[in-house]
């Protein structure tokens, strides 16, 4: 495979990266783990600790 | 409680202390070169206060000194609370701080010595080179450290984009600054040529991309959340924004160089990767804003959330204007016109700075055991300060840059040119005049935020240490 043969090859892998990313980010098995995640900079303690 | 059990916040007051302290002296040092275009007497006669001198040192000052502090300290905020436990490797995280700041005093000897190699952005000599390189490896060290003992399942995404930063800058700092150093102040950088510059802004975009944005939406995934006091308007959004924008940032440096020796293929390629950008940028810049959805009425009553959103639309604008501007024609116009200089600002001043005094007005009570900040009216003048001042610097400076770029393509019938390069500066007078307002009104709403930051800090009791919180 010459140089400009493997790159075309390589640019619709990065592409089928990218679909695969998007598939596996939207399916509705994340839900649950994105929400999750999504909570993480809301749980620690907001107040201030003074006289703690 | 100097243990396990509580937070490392020690580190992060010291990052966030400095990043008000290098914030003035960078903008200051900004509004200086500022009034020398303006009024070219202000060097004084002094080589150490040249413009092309000290301009890498107001550049080197607002994004390492600055932008650095306040990327390295929320970062080291960020990831324990994210990952609920403590900082890993305290005596290296206090190492990062203290290497990060020597760095920095080296640059403001170095730079007004005229100590340089050259590159735009990595002027610093190889000796700093090799110093910058040794506290990276122990930031990084810090940093994934802590995220590796982190004590919850996920990992939450501001720390996908502050571990991209890290690991990114590392690499464009060792590639672009190889060099053969001749002795103790010089070296010659091992490329050579188109390959030289080629790297050149290889580097320098991906300084913006991973310097200037992706560690500032690290900060924005997890403060505007924060502030807002509501999760992120869409979690996949956010993972299909970092992965797109990784990818895609690396191979937009040769807009660079349009109408360079670079090959034409190489220039089209990183006009495209630019113009693919505004996906990957607009999609964050939505999430962020669209966090307060349902919540807008916080706007009125909010100054820090004012900043927050207010620096996500210059964010918009600025990511808008940038693949706007690496289109090939219109570069022809905007290339080496004050417009660059322009553009610039509304991303530096509009997006980096308003994001991160933001984040301070958020952080600094907290840090400090305080209810808020000391004077919340205060916040609200300073935005409206910087605010205002952004816009007069970006807007004089389009229209500086456009006069520019037209007044040199023009061409009489018999094909001479018709304005000499002395005509349009002396043309673009005016404009540097209300840049320097802008500049300075800048300039002086980051000295009301070092004020409202002293009041909070030195009025009322030491706070406690704060304790790690357990995972939900």
């Amino acid at each position: 495979m010459d140089a400009g043969t493997w790159r075309g090859v390589f640019t619709i892998l990065m592409l089928l990266l990218f679909v695969a990313i998007c598939i596996w980010t939207f399916s509705a098995k994340r839900t649950k783990d994105f929400e999750e995640a999504s909570q993480l900079p809301l749980e620690d303690d907001d107040k201030p600790t003074v006289g703690r | 409680m100097a243990d396990s059990k509580s937070y490392n916040d020690g580190v992060v007051r010291q990052f966030a202390i400095m990043t008000v302290v290098w914030g003035i002296v960078g903008m200051a040092v900004g509004v200086l070169i500022a009034a020398q275009l303006l009024w070219p007497a202000l060097n004084f006669d002094v080589p150490w206060l040249s413009f092309g001198r000290i301009r890498p040192l107001h550049t080197n000052a607002v994004i390492f000194a600055f932008g650095g502090s306040a990327l390295i300290g929320t970062s080291m905020y960020v990831v324990q609370r994210t990952c609920h436990v403590r900082l890993f490797a305290g005596p290296l995280a206090s190492f990062t701080f203290w290497g990060w700041q020597l760095v920095i005093l080296l640059a403001a000897i170095t730079l007004p010595l005229g100590l340089t190699q050259g590159k735009e952005y990595a002027e610093l000599i190889w000796p700093i080179d090799l110093l910058i390189t040794v506290v990276w490896v122990a930031y990084g060290i810090v940093y994934f450290g802590t995220i590796a003992t982190r004590r919850v399942k996920h990992i939450y995404v501001a720390n996908w984009f502050y571990a991209a930063f890290i690991i990114t800058v590392a690499l464009l700092h060792i590639v672009n600054s190889l060099a053969i150093p001749v002795g103790l102040l010089q070296s010659y950088s091992i490329y050579a040529g188109v390959v030289d510059g080629m790297v050149q802004w290889w580097y320098g975009h991906n300084a913006v991309g991973f310097f200037l944005t992706a560690g500032f939406l690290g900060m924005m995934y997890y403060f505007v959340p924060k502030q807002a006091g509501r999760p992120v308007y869409s979690y996949r959004l956010s993972v299909v924004h970092f992965w797109a924008l990784i990818s895609i940032y690396m191979w937009a440096g040769p807009h660079h160089l349009h109408y360079t020796t670079l090959p034409d293929w190489a220039q089209s390629l990183g006009m495209v990767f630019s113009l693919l950008l505004l996906a990957p940028s607009w999609g964050g810049m939505i999430n962020g804003i669209m966090t307060l959805s349902g919540a807008w009425h916080k706007l009125r009553t909010d100054p820090i959330l004012k900043f927050m959103i207010v620096s996500l639309s210059f964010y918009g604008m600025s990511t808008f204007e940038g693949p706007m501007m690496s289109i090939k024609t219109v570069n022809a116009l905007s290339h080496y016109t004050d417009w660059t200089i322009g553009h610039v600002h509304s991303g530096a001043l509009g997006w980096v700075a308003m994001i991160t005094m933001g984040c301070l007005y958020n952080l600094i009570p907290r840090l400090y055991g305080r209810e808020q900040m000391y004077s919340v009216k205060l916040i609200d003048v300073h935005f409206w300060t910087s605010t205002i001042g952004v816009v007069l610097y970006i807007a004089s400076m389009w229209i500086a840059g456009v006069m520019q770029g037209l007044m040199w393509r023009a061409v009489n019938n018999d094909g001479t040119l018709t304005y000499s390069f002395i005509e349009s500066l002396q043309a673009t007078y005016p404009y540097y005049a209300v840049r320097l307002l802008g500049g300075a009104l800048f300039l002086v709403g980051t000295c009301i935020m070092a004020y409202n930051v002293w009041k909070t800090i030195s009025t009322g009791e030491r706070s406690a240490l704060q304790p790690v919180a357990e995972p939900a």
